[in-house]
């Protein structure tokens, strides 16, 4: 089976929710485990959490999610075109953040991470920054 | 930002996803609520602090009895009021913690100064 959506919405804290259940939605089709649909949620809200706060920095731009199942993937892609990360690596390192001082734990990544079977990070200063997600989901049976 | 900062008394049924907070002598009780990502742990981070300031408050109690989400500003929401705490010589509490939370706060390393109570009496859902 394969099937694609994508999603775009403005960059407001409250489309958080909204974010990740129309992905959890989305994903269904794949009969997920309850453990999965909810690994993919957190997943989705860090990625999303971080293009509000950190690609845009509180200013209200569009996010685009693309997802697409192929068989027994998932691949999600959460887009912005906010400031970019000129150092991923060291963006990725637990417990790293830009803003303590917004209580930011520096916890994004390492809980896409721990959740889904691959997380990529593709990013440019000044252009934006894309995280790729992908989850094997292991198809219940009914 | 919405959201009053003069719910201190339940008021019966109060519904809604506004975080419920109560003080009690210098404890305060934070029903944390269904879901805490960003949107609202911030709201739930604005009510507590200034409730820290003007009510002398040393104990905070985050119950999370009907939380079913969290993400890591859940973490960063804790890890916040246990250093405000702190600085007071006040603690922090999180009490009936369902599974899929206790999952993230365990991945997270904030159960190693935060004491974590899981949700009692197995009834999961």
């Amino acid at each position: 089976m394969k099937n694609e959506m994508r999603l775009e919405f403005d960059s407001i804290s409250a489309n958080e929710a909204f974010a990740r259940v129309t992905v959890a939605a989305f994903m269904t089709q794949m009969n997920p485990s309850m453990e999965e649909v909810a690994d993919v949620k957190t997943a989705v809200s860090e990625a999303v959490t971080n293009a509000i706060i950190h690609g845009y920095g509180g200013e209200v731009h569009k996010i685009l999610i693309a997802g697409e199942i192929d068989g027994e993937w998932l691949r999600l892609e959460v887009r912005d075109q906010g400031v970019g990360i000129p150092d991923v690596e060291k963006a990725m390192e637990p417990l790293y953040t830009t803003r303590p001082e917004l209580d930011r734990s520096g916890m994004g990544f390492l809980f896409m991470e721990a959740f889904m079977d691959e997380v990529k990070v593709e990013s440019e200063p000044g252009k934006g920054t894309a995280v790729i997600m992908k989850k094997r989901i292991r198809q219940q049976e009914e | 930002m919405r959201g009053s900062m003069k719910r201190k008394k339940s008021r019966g049924g109060g519904r809604g996803p506004e975080p419920l907070m109560r003080v009690e002598d210098r404890t305060l009780r934070i029903r944390v609520p269904e879901e805490l990502d960003h949107h609202s742990a911030a709201l739930i981070c604005a009510q507590a602090d200034e409730l820290v300031k003007t009510r002398d408050i040393r104990e905070i109690v985050f119950d999370f009895s009907g939380t079913v989400f969290c993400d890591s500003s859940g973490i960063g929401m804790l890890m916040g009021r246990y250093k405000i705490m702190q600085a007071l010589g006040g603690q922090v509490r999180a009490v009936q913690v369902r599974d899929r939370v206790e999952r993230i706060l365990l991945l997270s390393g904030v159960m190693k100064v935060i004491p974590v109570e899981r949700m009692q009496g197995g009834k999961e859902e």
